[in-house]
């Protein structure tokens, strides 16, 4: 089976607040997983992690997450991911409640 | 309550001193997080998934009022308005904001706490019975001894560098309450056949992704020698553990690897050689925190209004039933306050429940409050005929749950929904199977059930030592839930057998009633316990309820 290089995104954690940012297309850090730029090019994502690893006084922890086209833009693909993007399950805490509204 | 030293006060205000800085010079760039990582986990400072986290450590499970109120005032001030209770018997709050965290730390130390995990491969916070001092069946506080431990270890210089952490559990009585059989080294008070008091001592204890119960090294060991002999574990330990592979190095693994009759004789080898240079020192100390934690002053008081209202009340005598437990002063009792009302997070408490709790303690309960390692929170003495009054103000604040020691009574760690490590949740299996069986009522008539759960195989939900143990995995992208039967954390601590392949998120609630459900209908009596009777009919029943028949072939 020929190995072909799963679409990313690039993630991480904001350096203050500790929130759950993705790294967009034209550089910002969204809270927003479907504003991420989905990378499908290995060589091109090592890059983008390298730029965000650089910006030590805005996010910590940066790495690259599996991720897939949807109708609204990249969604995550593994569980752990898409509890990333909403907060716990045991509260309305985190994004799904500071987003709401 | 022991009370801080001026050496303990100036090296906490030091701490934070130094840790305020550390945090300023990560912030405008000076430090990279590489170099401020591991200073932040010095003062309990993770990152989990969605936010910050901060640990605080709760020293043998005790706090007094005016603690509890300035962590409720943490709480509200820099956190969401509640915190969690943990097994380790600390207290962690899951959303506090870097830029924050050197003023919570000044907040802690104004009521002598801190967050200093004392991390590295030392000799970690001693653990003790939660219900110490208390207890009927307590033969000496064991406080005294995990603190006089502490002093010891502190910078002790031979003991920085262990091939890994070190964790000590002790328990004052021959019932077993701390899980001191998974520990490092777990102690024991016993009384030998002159009734004098002393340890039995057990090595090589540990959970996590290789289980064990820690053998016994000495079935008695004279109170007096205590200090001497934990050192000659610890010196055997140091030489023999294993550097070279960290899922090698705990001294499980040496014990294993040794032989338990070769562990014992080289410890009791070098323990002679190291007693004659214990002069009594020790023992000095010993009796100076022997005072600190002096027993308070018991009221003398009739306890008759206990009675009647016991006999008139059933919600009452519910609570009394599940929730009291017996206290060494016949007219005082133990109460058990549980964190786990059916469908709420286990170990959670707000702000609000948190003064309340302070103020019953102030009030009821000689101003002691203690963390139980099952995530509920325990007034150790309060006299008979204030009871009703502390049930009802519990029962208004939704501390009132009868059902200590029950199915419900479920000890969960964070799992995925709060810990990068998880590879599944497991707060949510809780609070379903906490409400699903109080939806068919069953709970009571189950009776004695301990269910514990992890999110993962580091086992920090104590998994393994239950009578139900559920692991959380991720199998090939979904999340996936490992049974165990047959655990059990006491005196008689034993690792449960996995039961064979593991259940979806959806299908454990069942699963899990099915087993009980295999359990009503085998056992001989109401009496007999679900442990009872998996340990008389073992795995097999239990297997064929949750696979049918034709499963039993994959689960072998
Ligand atoms: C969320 C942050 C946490 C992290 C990063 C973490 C990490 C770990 C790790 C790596 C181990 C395995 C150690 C080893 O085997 O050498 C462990 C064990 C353990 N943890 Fe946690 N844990 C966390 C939260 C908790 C909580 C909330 C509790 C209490 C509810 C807890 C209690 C324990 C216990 C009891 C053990 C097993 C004891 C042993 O055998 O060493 N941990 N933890
Ligand atoms: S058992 Fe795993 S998931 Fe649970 S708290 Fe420990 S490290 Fe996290």
């Amino acid at each position: 089976m020929s190995r072909r290089f799963t679409p990313k995104v690039v993630t991480a954690n904001r350096l203050r607040e500790g929130d759950v940012v993705y790294l967009t297309a034209d550089d910002r850090w969204s809270p927003l997983h479907h504003e991420a730029e989905l990378i499908d090019d290995e060589a091109h994502a090592q890059m983008r992690l390298l730029h965000a690893a650089a910006q030590k006084l805005v996010v910590v922890g940066a790495y690259l997450a599996d991720a897939k086209a949807g109708a609204q833009g990249p969604e995550p693909t593994h569980f752990r991911e898409a509890f990333r993007t909403r907060g716990p399950s045991n509260y309305n805490h985190g994004k799904q409640a500071d987003l709401a509204g | 309550m022991y009370s801080y030293s001026d050496f303990d006060e100036a090296f906490v205000r030091a701490r934070v001193a130094q840790f305020t800085d550390q945090v300023e010079r990560r912030l405008d760039g000076s430090l990279t997080e590489d170099e401020f990582r591991p200073l932040r986990l010095m003062n309990g400072l993770y990152l989990q998934l969605h936010a910050y986290m901060l640990r605080i450590a709760i020293p043998y499970g005790t706090v007094n009022p005016g603690q509890m109120r300035q962590l409720a005032m943490i709480a509200d001030t820099w956190d969401k308005g509640y915190g969690h209770f943990t097994t380790r018997q600390n207290i962690q709050l899951n959303w506090p904001k870097l830029p924050d965290v050197p003023a919570i730390l000044q907040a802690l130390a104004d009521v002598e706490m801190h967050a200093i995990q004392t991390s590295g491969n030392c000799v970690r916070n001693v653990t003790a019975d939660h219900f110490a001092g208390a207890a009927a069946d307590e033969i000496a506080d064991p406080r005294p001894y995990a603190e006089l431990l502490r002093q010891w270890s502190t910078d002790h210089p031979e003991f920085q560098f262990l091939p890994r952490k070190f964790k000590i559990a002790i328990t004052g009585s021959p019932n077993d309450r701390a899980v001191t059989r998974a520990h490092d080294i777990g102690l024991r008070m016993v009384r030998d056949a002159a009734g004098e008091p002393g340890f039995e001592v057990m090595v090589g204890g540990g959970l996590g992704r290789t289980p064990m119960i820690g053998i016994t090294v000495r079935e008695f060991l004279p109170e007096a020698d205590l200090l001497p002999y934990v050192e000659a574990v610890l010196s055997v330990y140091n030489t023999l553990g294993r550097r070279d592979n960290k899922y090698k190095a705990r001294i499980k693994i040496t014990v294993h690897e040794t032989g338990a009759e070769e562990i014992t004789r080289m410890v009791e080898e070098r323990f002679a050689e190291l007693r004659p240079a214990f002069g009594g020192a020790d023992q000095a100390l010993l009796d100076d925190i022997r005072a600190a934690f002096a027993p308070p002053a018991f009221r003398n008081a009739p306890v008759d209004g206990f009675d009647a209202f016991y006999k008139a009340d059933p919600a009452f005598r519910a609570w009394a039933d599940t929730n009291l437990a017996e206290h060494r002063n016949a007219q005082y009792a133990i109460v058990t306050i549980s964190l786990k009302a059916h469908g709420a997070t286990p170990g959670d408490a707000t702000s609000d429940q948190m003064r309340l709790m302070a103020d019953l303690a102030e009030k009821y309960g000689h101003s002691d409050l203690r963390i139980s390692h099952e995530q509920n929170v325990i007034l150790p003495h309060v006299h008979k005929s204030d009871l009703p009054a502390v049930h009802a103000a519990l029962a208004q604040a939704g501390l009132g749950t009868a059902n200590v020691g029950l199915l419900s009574d479920i000890i969960a760690c964070p799992g995925m929904d709060y810990c990068s490590l998880a590879t599944a949740r497991s707060i949510p299996v809780a609070q379903e199977l906490a409400t699903h069986f109080e939806e068919l009522k069953l709970e009571h008539e189950i009776g004695p059930l301990k269910i514990k759960i992890s999110g993962c195989i580091n086992a920090c939900g104590h998994h393994h030592v239950g009578h139900i143990g559920i692991l959380g995995l991720d199998r090939a992208g979904v999340e996936n839930y490992q049974i165990t039967l047959g655990g059990d954390g006491t005196e008689t601590a034993v690792i449960g057998e996995k039961t064979g392949p593991g259940f979806a998120y959806d299908e454990i609630v069942p699963a899990i009633e099915r087993i009980l459900r295999a359990y009503l209908g085998l056992r001989l009596e109401a009496s007999e316990t679900f442990l009872q009777a998996y340990r008389r009919v073992g795995l097999e029943p239990f297997k064929a309820a949750l696979y049918g028949s034709e499963g039993e072939k994959d689960a072998a």
